[in-house]
């Protein structure tokens, strides 16, 4: 169990390291893939089925999807790939990579003295315990993403209303 | 694990062989029964009643030049045919064949099916993305709209079988039918799932990324040799899985009279195979827009609808 924890941390924290370093977009983005999907494992591993079948589905399978959709339709092709190496200079990511390294450290830290065998403990949850606590205990929170996303919905329809031509149509109130 | 390992590996290399085999097999049956169904003979010449013609088809795509084009992304390229099959395969292994037959029971079978069909679209959309062709990228946009859309309610039409059943584990979904078949119950939530199948799998009428007369093969134009074979395979098997679900989650899986229960699994998913292919030999293609439009405005409602019906009768029983 241990094992497969670590190999399939390693290839996330790998393909997540491949994601950023990268210069192709559509390549990276199949790294992000290949996260997402050792995530849904690690998830699967630890008890949590639901949370690694959701994984999968929705941002494997439909957000990562869009995503690709857009870099395609721009399909911008080699010429990114050069402009891409150009701002990648090691001059460019030196700062952040040694400010990033310090919280690494302390984080580190923080972890390998925290109690070992909270860390350890199993729970499964299914399905429905996952169900129970998001309408009951999390109802608020589920009401208020619910609404966020219909805020973002019709912004979307409003952007992408098929525009009639307004002669003929006005004064039509319905 | 009680059952000793040569059981699990016959169980495991026989549904694998067993599934492969089936659909090289249907690319010679379906066109055999699309030759029946338009009045015509099909392949008939190699072999009796051209049974042969798969193993001509098999050595034409073996032996054909495996071309790459210059043009093309070349490792993406050969990455997309491999995801269709591979997903399709492995979506096998929850599908519960008979009592002792079916390689995992999975207690989230139900959602790892969809998961994996999810990731079976990234084969079209990196396959036409890769190819970098006019034609490949319009048929590969085309997927990946049509795919994304029919997912949405293709999960939603499900539903309905696991609130009669409350698991998501496909063996426990079968037990759940000793009595009576959820195409009972369920017939709104079979017929979008049988309509969202039939989008998923890209066939006739829904095979707008693909349509011949417009985009010439669509997101595979550039593809030749296995790797063609391998989109070819791919489809053919997301028929049949898509036929086993229906099976197992609408039609009673291995439940029925007198045949052994492998028996009726398989008549049952012959016969669906067989309806997606009277489907093709019969419609004609609708336009693009009114196949997104279908989508979003017919079945996404009539699948809420279901769902509400069926948890509100649930409750009022309950």
């Amino acid at each position: 169990m241990n094992y497969l924890f670590y190999l399939t941390a390693a290839i996330a924290v790998l393909s997540t390291t491949m994601v950023i370093f990268h210069r192709n977009a559509v390549h990276a983005l199949l790294y992000l893939v290949t996260s997402l999907l050792a995530v849904a494992v690690i998830f699967y591993q630890y008890g949590a089925p639901l949370a690694a079948a959701l994984e999968v589905i929705i941002y494997a399978g439909a957000i990562m999807v869009l995503i690709i959709f857009v870099i395609m339709m721009l399909n911008q092709g080699d010429s990114t790939v050069v402009q891409e190496r150009a701002w990648l200079q090691p001059s460019t990511w030196v700062g952040p990579a040694l400010l990033s390294a310090l919280l690494l450290i302390q984080l580190i830290l923080l972890v390998s003295s925290a109690p070992f065998s909270a860390v350890r403990a199993f729970h499964y949850i299914g399905p429905k315990q996952v169900g129970i606590a998001l309408f009951s205990h999390y109802v608020l929170a589920v009401e208020l993403a619910s609404m966020l996303l219909l805020a973002g919905l019709v912004g979307a329809f409003h952007l992408a209303r098929h525009r009639k031509p307004e002669t003929g149509r006005s004064g039509n109130a319905n | 694990m009680s059952t000793p390992l040569w059981i699990t590996l016959l169980n495991i290399f026989g549904v694998l062989i067993a599934t492969v085999l089936l659909a090289a097999v249907l690319t010679w049956g379906e066109r055999r029964l699309l030759g029946f169904w338009q009045d015509r003979p099909g392949p008939n010449r190699v072999g009796p009643f051209g049974t042969l013609q798969v193993v001509a088809d098999m050595i034409k795509l073996f032996f054909k030049e495996d071309f790459i084009p210059r043009f093309a992304d070349i490792p993406v390229f050969v990455l997309a045919p491999t995801v269709v099959m591979a997903t399709m395969l492995i979506a096998f292994a929850v599908v519960p064949m008979s009592p002792s037959i079916g390689v995992a029971d999975l207690n989230i079978g139900l959602l790892f099916v969809l998961a994996m069909s999810s990731i079976a679209v990234y084969s079209i959309i990196l396959g036409g993305y890769a190819s970098n062709n006019k034609y490949a990228l319009l048929g590969s946009l085309r997927a990946a709209a049509q795919t994304v859309s029919y997912e949405v309610f293709m999960g939603l039409s499900l539903m309905g079988v696991v609130m009669l059943s409350g698991s998501f584990n496909l063996r426990d979904i079968v037990d759940a039918q000793a009595g009576y078949w959820f195409i009972l119950p369920q017939f709104l939530g079979f017929i979008v799932f049988f309509i969202a199948g039939i989008a998923e799998s890209r066939r006739t009428p829904f095979d707008l990324p693909e349509a011949e007369h417009e985009l010439t093969a669509g997101f595979h134009t550039e593809y030749s040799g296995m790797k063609f074979g391998m989109f070819f395979v791919g489809e053919y098997l997301a028929v049949i899985l898509i036929s086993a679900l229906i099976t197992t989650l609408f039609l009673g899986g291995w439940h029925g009279p007198w045949l052994p229960p492998i028996v009726w699994f398989c008549l049952k998913t012959a016969f669906l195979v067989a309806l997606f292919i009277l489907l093709r030999a019969s419609l004609p293609r609708p336009r693009y827009d009114q196949l997104m439009k279908f989508g979003w405005k017919v079945m996404l409602p009539l699948s809420l609808v279901n769902l509400l019906a069926t948890a509100g009768i649930l409750l009022w029983i309950a």
